[in-house]
């Protein structure tokens, strides 16, 4: 009975918060792939009120025909990859290196996830300004300090400037999920595996690394879903010119730049898609791994 | 071969002195027990031998060669962990292949090894299991296998039984058992048990706050402990201890009486006293008895069942020739 009554009481009390999630996700999800089959150019003077008109599957052929839309994917894919490598490799070194005991560890944990804590602007505007630029940066001062050309950075090596700028961002997640992994490694396990002959590396090869492989997987998966929206970083550096216009700075693009709403609902019908498609490919690694 | 000799080991964690220096000899073929209470260094004293941790002054040799800063991969030991160790994403054959693969032999030699292994400790039909998916008793079976393999010059236990339990514990003490006395190498084995020691070891090293207090066989222990430590310490239900008046008739300052030797009678005796708590097992009858001008209420083991019951009025009858004389320093007279 108590049961009974507490379950249907803890329903009416979500009832709130599950309406309101609906309405957030449900609301513009429907209006995207509403407006995704229509022409939709406010600036011609399309609204609403005045009705739309329904073009069927028009801006999806015209928005993966875009010339744009291939190298945008690619780019995705490698600033993905790329801030994915950097991370969990570095992630792994890191969290190896805070388990150990030494002096001052505790304020040293907080500088390492620090960067965390910046807004993604800020810290776009703070590597552009302070760091990459090629007059007043300090790795142009670098540079000239050993006598080389100042790289300017952002146009340069776009790319690679903005997964640095992404994985400095990322690291310290990826560094505090794995140090917490690595802190619930049984110290017996890598005694043992000392005492049957394998040697340092050999221990972190055998013991440390697939005892991580879980934890590696859901900080994989966790920064896909939100790697695969990195706005910020473009949009205050490169504005998403010299190869950096990723498949959302393109949606962006094609709604507010180029004022068509239609074009860009279906690109983002287009993410939607590719998100989930990741999204189910990830859930399936990390059910197999968490299966174990 | 397998003889360790430790010579003037000493361990120290900063300030703190956890053993001071200390002699002993372990011989080839020899099961030896450290036994002591919780914190008294016999891990630590296993962990120095295994190389875990690093001596702060002294000696081990191992068959003579001095060891002392070898690693432990080198010093040809295997050891078996309290919480066994397995390696959990490795299947049960690649966790006992593991120190195999190490060492860098081949595919065919690593299987021979392991099936051996397996045949010996009735593994075989688990070999392709993960550690997880076993029963307590097979992964401490999986972490001796893993022991096996590597044919050390001896075997180090870390307390591997007290994860089991009681059933299953008594099941892999005999099993131990029956792998020293086929492989006969060295066995140095830790526990807190002392059933475990007295039923498993060639010698008892008996230690408290990282002294050796006495080492001998089991029944050396057993009839002659060496001071009140050790006598309270070996033997179950523990041996009584009586101060005062009684034990100054014996000329000594306690007297220690194992509750075997105590014959019980309802009508005459040396001492009497009132019966109280009695615990039945069966084969045997421990009592509790408050007796006049003992303080504490002695033990008194009975073959069988008996009929006495609580209040009763008894008279206890202690075995002369088995009485144990301690001197004012807690030391044997003998």
């Amino acid at each position: 009975m108590a049961t009974q009554h507490s379950r249907s009481a803890a329903r009416f009390m979500m009832a709130p918060a599950v309406i309101l999630l609906l309405g957030w996700m449900l609301v513009p999800l429907t209006m995207t792939v509403w407006f995704s089959f229509t022409r939709y150019l406010p600036m011609r003077g399309d609204s609403i009120e005045r009705g739309l008109e329904w073009v069927g599957f028009e801006n999806y052929v015209r928005f993966i025909g875009s010339s744009s839309f291939w190298p945008s994917v690619q780019a995705t894919l490698v600033i993905v990859g790329g801030v994915l490598a950097i991370t969990v490799v570095l992630g792994v070194l890191l969290a190896i290196l805070l388990d150990q005991p030494f002096w001052g560890q505790g304020i040293v944990r907080i500088l390492v996830i620090a960067p965390f804590f910046v807004m993604p602007t800020v810290s776009a505007l703070v590597w552009k300004n302070m760091m990459m630029d090629p007059v007043n940066g300090m790795l142009a001062h670098l540079w000239r300090f050993f006598g080389a050309t100042p790289v300017s950075w952002l146009s340069e090596a776009s790319v690679q400037s903005i997964i640095l700028i992404v994985s400095w961002q990322w690291l310290p997640f990826a560094t505090l999920i794995l140090l917490t992994a690595i802190q619930s490694l049984d110290s017996e396990q890598l005694e043992a595996a000392e005492m049957d002959g394998a040697p340092v590396l050999s221990r972190f090869w055998h013991i440390v690394l697939p005892h991580l492989g879980r934890a590696i997987t859901i900080v994989i998966l966790i920064q896909t879903i939100f790697l695969l929206s990195i706005f910020a970083e473009i949009f205050v550096t490169t504005g998403g010119s010299f190869g950096t216009r990723t498949l959302t700075y393109l949606i962006f693009q094609r709604v507010v730049d180029s004022q068509n709403i239609g074009l860009g609902s279906a690109g983002g019908v287009y993410a939607i898609i590719l998100a989930n498609i990741v999204a189910i490919f990830l859930m399936r690694i990390v059910g197999k791994n968490l299966d174990k | 071969m397998g003889r360790i000799t430790l010579d003037k080991v000493r361990k120290a964690f900063g300030d703190v002195q956890v053993i001071p220096p200390l002699d002993l000899t372990i011989e080839d073929g020899e099961f030896v027990v450290f036994v002591g209470p919780s914190g008294c260094g016999k891990s630590t004293l296993l962990r120095l031998i295994a190389g875990l941790e690093d001596v702060s002054g002294g000696q081990i040799r191992i068959d003579g060669q001095d060891a002392t800063r070898v690693p432990p991969a080198k010093r040809r030991l295997a050891m078996v962990f309290q919480s066994y160790a397995l390696y959990p994403h490795m299947s049960v054959r690649k966790n006992i292949a593991f120190p195999l693969r190490m060492a860098g032999l081949d595919k065919a030699e690593q299987d021979k090894r392991v099936n051996a292994a397996a045949d010996v400790l009735n593994l075989t039909d688990y070999l392709d299991r993960r550690p997880g998916q076993l029963s307590g008793g097979q992964r401490q079976r999986v972490a001796i296998g893993r022991a096996i393999v590597r044919e050390p010059a001896a075997f180090l236990f870390d307390e591997p039984l007290s994860n089991l339990d009681a059933a299953l514990r008594v099941g892999m003490r005999l099993e131990i058992s029956e792998l020293h006395k086929r492989l006969k190498t060295t066995m140095v084995y830790v526990t807190h048990d002392q059933v475990e020691a007295m039923t498993m070891a060639d010698k008892i090293v008996v230690l408290r706050a990282g002294h050796i207090e006495q080492v001998g066989s089991p029944l050396e222990l057993y009839r002659a402990p060496r001071n009140l430590f050790v006598a309270g310490f070996i033997g179950s239900p523990k041996m009584n201890l009586i101060g005062g008046a009684l034990a100054a008739q014996h000329d000594a300052t306690t007297i220690g009486i194992r509750p075997e030797h105590i014959a019980v009678s309802t009508d005459a005796g040396d001492w009497h006293g009132t019966v109280g708590v009695s615990e039945h097992l069966g084969s045997d009858t421990f009592f509790h008895v408050t007796c006049e001008g003992i303080a504490e209420p002695v033990t008194v083991r009975v073959g069988g069942e008996v009929a006495l019951h609580y209040g009763d009025s008894v008279w206890l009858t202690p075995d002369k020739s088995q009485i144990h004389r301690f001197d004012t320093e807690g030391l044997r007279i003998a």
